[in-house]
């Protein structure tokens, strides 16, 4: 036994305990890359989806649009370990081809997905798919699940206006930039969904989770240090009236067409309705390709919102405007009459003459070819080309002023302002200096090149209602809290102020619907004030039309109503847009008879 | 040969057995750090946890260190080649009788609990070897003798690897190094050899043939040019290569011959990067653990990378990596102070041995000790392949923390004999 070997069995233990702590001393302090890999071992980061905020109805209790929870099933391409594909696939009910699919799209980096990266493997599972699913999931540990809240409908009505949310395209991610979506996030893609997006969609929240190497979550990483809370969205208060609405789309639910109901004093849009319509239902959740597919092609076009997109002639419900564009430019006396000269026009009713009370009542086509004359020959200058010419514009001009030919504003997208012809329009269709009064009267009628919405329509009836002005008619009263944060709905739009003439142009309107036209819209307990219209369609039966508001004084509705193909507007639009207006301001329908008659639908012998 | 209370007491060395307590109380506290469960919060003292019955083993462990404290160093000295035959005889029971964890048939089950006879037998080899030495106390060893030594290492050696728990059989290579110490004739040469054929191993794990002999070749050449002027050393290196070149052979033919997870294990310590996933994974997890840990480490029960289970075995053979992760390379740093502590607090004690009996032993010991050190915390920060040793009275286990008790107590029981034995 000599001391030198226990020395050098010293020097070893003392070299490798260096050898150690220089080693450990890289790993653990030179070399930073082991924290990511501890972080990404052990730490999952997880979106937290905000809570997308609610529509309510006008009464701020009911409401349009809410939400219930969907589960989507996450993974990770990398992580994921597969012994038996064919029961894998199995499991889950997939094809080869769909699973390769799902794959692929993970993968897509240009979607922004990653190979490393977790992606949706099954998306909005309902409650009871996710039960079903569950134990499977069990077999994969590197699968997880996010809860995410869908929005659902409680009385799947105004699916046109509500719109719908679906997963952001890569056009849109693009467009609103990765900070504020990321792929697979839902947007708004129309209607007050769209619209509203920024104040509805709210703010994700993220939170790190520890999960084992089973990939089962073991509680928040450093007690939530760097969590950040999901920030609800906001939610909305429609104009709308829930009963309403649904009573209305029950009305129309056999029909083409639309109704709009406002209220005068606000611009508040009470109902809006497209028909047909469609469960709104159907594009929330999985089912969203299929049924948006299904939707689309169907050829009643139930996705396109008529009340916004839909294009009329006005037909007679043109001639009050008429009657007061006259007024304001000075060439209407409401005491003069005119023969019921049929040899002009055709007219109905037993009427020989009218007067502009008369006119108004009995929708006198004649009254108002003499009155659309009087507008386009004013003597401005000796050659009868030119005065209408110049008539013409300044007619125009002063129609423009009840919204017509322009977008009205409302929030929604996609609105159409309809149209009025041009002088430019005419040069081209005729020719300069080719076209007089007599080329184009049928504009007197409300017929010809003019086109409206029925949105427009209703507006008028809340300009006649407001004796001259109106508010931009608006589907969005409260956000949060907040009263509208649109300045320009407050905003009050003159057309023309003369009392005088307002009043007996609303006593004329009582009359249509008391004993002129519209009789059938009549009511023993409200005063409705209206006119019908008929608008010749050259596609098939003739529109029709209606546009009224009630009571005479103070009137709290206005509403315009489109009916394709329905025949006149006294037989169908009239007593549907009146049941409309006795449920709004009644709250029930005593009419039954009348009900059932517009249920039944049969307008036209 | 009696002793009175008090020169017991005195005697007894009290670092060792302070630095002893130090290590099984840290190793305590880590193993209930490494399986905790944030989400169910057991207590450290639950017995139904690895902490809870770490501490019924710590108890029993103090309960055989005072019995074993008490032994008069006399009747340790006669029963050692009686302990070393009972616990042969226990090595063949488990071979026909034993249960297989782990791929190792090693285990001995006595009602609920497990035993592991193989970590037994380091202190009865090591007895044993002690005993052999002390009889033959002349200078020059007999080669029947040192035949008989061979006999005494290799037999629990070929009855561990037949158990194939080729891991605790690594360990009595030490038992060579202490013959290679102790004798005067094993001496030099013994290392060299050892040395070389160690080398050899890990080259020939690292090369393909045609590059192991370009080695050799080159290796020869180099050796020739030196000593060209004796034909007696041409011979010489001729023979040295053939024994490399047949060396490498034997070493692919075990390798060949090694279970799937064996070879993997060697072949992912060579490159853990390769399949990080499969056969890397430990190595790489437990590497993520500690050098995450980075100067403070996460603090204790803040780990991650432990306790949620991506360190495998993280509360026995990888154990080290609850310490790197929590407590950092401070944490590291001081814990292999401590071993180091230890070992040269041991090597003083042997230093002052009077018997070759307790000098041997002693060896033993700090061989053995220092062994499970390397090779344990060399494999947790990827300097060694994976091999299953725990970290002497650290890692969770009744069996070995049982074994590195006995085997520390025996030594401290004749260190504080020593001045009777004149």
């Amino acid at each position: 036994m000599r001391e030198n070997k226990i020395f050098i069995l010293q020097i070893a233990i003392v070299c490798i305990s260096v050898i150690f702590i220089i080693r450990l001393f890289v790993i653990q302090i030179i070399d930073t890359s082991y924290k990511e890999e501890a972080m990404n071992n052990a730490v999952r980061r997880e979106i937290v989806y905000p809570y997308r905020g609610i529509i309510f109805d006008r009464n701020d209790k009911k409401m349009l649009v809410a939400n219930t929870s969907v589960y989507d099933v996450m993974f990770t391409p990398k992580k994921l370990k597969i012994e038996d594909t064919l029961h894998f696939l199995k499991s889950f009910g997939l094809s080869k081809e769909e699973f390769r699919q799902i794959w692929v799209n993970a993968c897509d980096k240009k979607k922004g997905n990653s190979y490393y990266k977790a992606s949706v493997f099954l998306p909005t599972l309902s409650t009871q798919d996710y039960a079903r699913i569950q134990e499977k999931l069990v077999n994969y540990p590197s699968m997880y699940v996010n809860v995410r809240s869908v929005r659902n409908y409680p009385d799947a009505c105004m699916a046109n206006a509500l719109g719908y949310i679906a997963e952001i395209s890569e056009g849109q991610l693009a467009k609103y930039g990765k900070e504020n979506y990321q792929p697979g996030d839902f947007i708004g893609f129309s209607g007050l969904e769209k619209e509203y997006e920024k104040e509805l969609r709210g703010k994700r929240g993220v939170k790190y989770v520890m999960v084992n190497v089973h990939g089962v979550e073991k509680g928040s990483f450093l007690s939530g240090r760097y969590d950040t809370a999901s920030i609800a969205g906001v939610d909305i208060t429609s104009t709308i009236d829930l009963d309403l609405q649904v009573y209305a789309e029950k009305l129309m639910q056999n029909q083409t067409g639309s109704v709009v109901a406002i209220e005068p004093s606000t611009g508040e849009i009470l109902c809006f309705v497209s028909a047909p319509t469609y469960d709104p239902n159907m594009l929330a959740g999985k089912e969203f390709s299929k049924n948006f597919k299904k939707l689309d092609r169907d050829s009643s076009k139930p996705l396109y919102c008529r009340p916004l997109m839909g294009l009329y002639p006005p037909g007679s419900t043109f001639k009050p405007i008429n009657y007061t564009v006259a007024k304001m430019l000075g060439v209407l006396d409401t005491n003069q009459v005119f023969p019921c000269a049929r040899n002009l026009v055709n007219c109905h009713g037993h009427h020989s003459s009218a007067n502009f009370h008369t006119g108004v009542q009995y929708s006198c086509n004649p009254y108002a070819y003499f009155v659309f004359k009087k507008l386009l020959y004013r003597g401005k200058s000796s050659n009868a080309f030119v005065d209408t010419r110049l008539s013409f514009e300044e007619w125009r001009e002063n129609v423009m002023k009840f919204g017509l030919s322009q977008r009205l504003g409302i929030d929604l997208p996609s609105e159409k302002a309809g149209y009025l012809p041009t002088t430019k329009y005419y040069n081209k269709y005729f020719g300069e200096n080719r076209w007089a009064f007599e080329t184009i009267y049928s504009l007197g009628l409300g017929q010809g090149e003019i086109l409206e919405t029925p949105l427009q329509l209703a507006n008028i009836g809340a300009i006649f209602a407001n004796r001259g002005y109106y508010y931009t008619p608006h589907l969005v009263k409260k956000i949060g809290d907040k009263v509208t944060n649109r300045k320009e709905y407050l905003e009050k739009r003159i057309v023309y102020q003369d009392s005088v003439f307002f009043r007996s142009m609303v006593n004329a309107m009582a009359d249509v619907v008391r004993a002129g036209t519209a009789t059938m819209a009549r009511s023993q307990v409200i005063e409705i004030c209206g006119k019908t219209g008929t608008a010749e369609n050259p596609h098939g039966k003739d529109h029709s039309l209606f546009f009224a508001f009630a009571p005479k004084d103070n009137p709290k509705i206005a509403i315009g109503v489109v009916m394709e193909n329905a025949g006149w507007g006294a037989t169908a639009a009239a007593p549907l847009g009146s049941l409309v207006i006795e449920k709004y301001l009644r709250g029930e329908i005593k009419r039954t008879y009348l009900e059932d008659y517009v249920l039944k639908g049969e307008f036209i012998e | 040969m009696y002793r009175t209370e008090d020169d017991f007491t005195t005697s007894i060395d009290w670092i060792t057995i302070g630095l002893y307590l130090l290590l099984v109380l840290l190793g305590w506290l880590n193993i209930y750090a490494a399986t905790y469960d944030p989400e169910v919060n057991y207590s450290i003292f639950d017995l139904s946890q690895n902490s809870g019955k770490q501490l019924l083993w710590i108890g029993t462990s103090l309960v055989l260190l005072t019995i074993i404290l008490l032994v008069d160093f006399k009747v340790i000295d006669i029963l050692s080649y009686i302990i070393y035959g009972f616990i042969i005889l226990i090595l063949v029971y488990v071979l026909i009788a034993g249960v297989t964890v782990n791929g190792s048939k090693s285990w001995l089950v006595i009602g609920e609990f497990r035993l592991q006879p193989a970590e037994l037998a380091k202190f009865s080899t090591a007895l044993a070897l002690s005993r052999l030495f002390n009889q033959n106390s002349t200078k020059q060893l007999m080669p029947d003798t040192i035949l008989l030594m061979y006999a005494i290492i290799c037999i629990p050696v070929a009855l561990i690897f037949l158990q194939g728990d080729t891991g605790s059989a690594m360990v009595y290579t030490m038992f060579f190094v202490v013959l290679s110490l102790m004798g005067e004739q094993l001496s030099g040469v013994f290392v060299v050899i050892g040395l070389i054929l160690g080398t050899t191993l890990v080259i020939s794990l690292l090369m393909n043939f045609t590059a192991f002999l370009v080695l050799v070749l080159i290796m020869g050449f180099i050796f020739y040019f030196f000593n060209k002027k004796k034909i007696k050393n041409f011979i010489f290196i001729l023979l040295g290569m053939g024994i490399a070149l047949g060396f490498y052979f034997s070493v692919n033919t075990v390798i060949d011959r090694l279970k799937p997870h064996q070879q993997n294990r060697i072949k992912a310590f060579i490159n853990p990067d390769l399949d990080p996933l499969g056969a890397g994974w430990n190595v790489t997890q437990s590497k993520i653990a500690i050098g995450s840990g980075g100067f403070t480490g996460k603090g204790f029960l803040e780990g991650t990378q432990t306790k949620l289970n991506y360190v495998p075995e993280q509360h026995t053979d990888f154990i080290f990596c609850t310490v790197g992760e929590e407590h950092g390379w401070i944490g590291s740093f001081i814990l292999i102070a401590l071993y180091l502590s230890l070992f040269l607090r041991l090597l003083f004690l042997v230093n002052r041995q009077k018997t070759k009996f307790s000098k041997v032993y002693g060896l033993c010991v700090v061989t053995i000790l220092f062994f499970h050190f390397t090779v344990n915390i060399g494999m947790t920060i990827g300097l060694f392949p994976v091999v299953g040793i725990p970290l002497p009275f650290f890692s969770y286990g009744g069996s070995s923390l049982w074994s590195f008790t006995i085997l520390l107590g025996i030594f401290i029981n004749l260190d504080a004999s020593r001045r009777l034995v004149l």
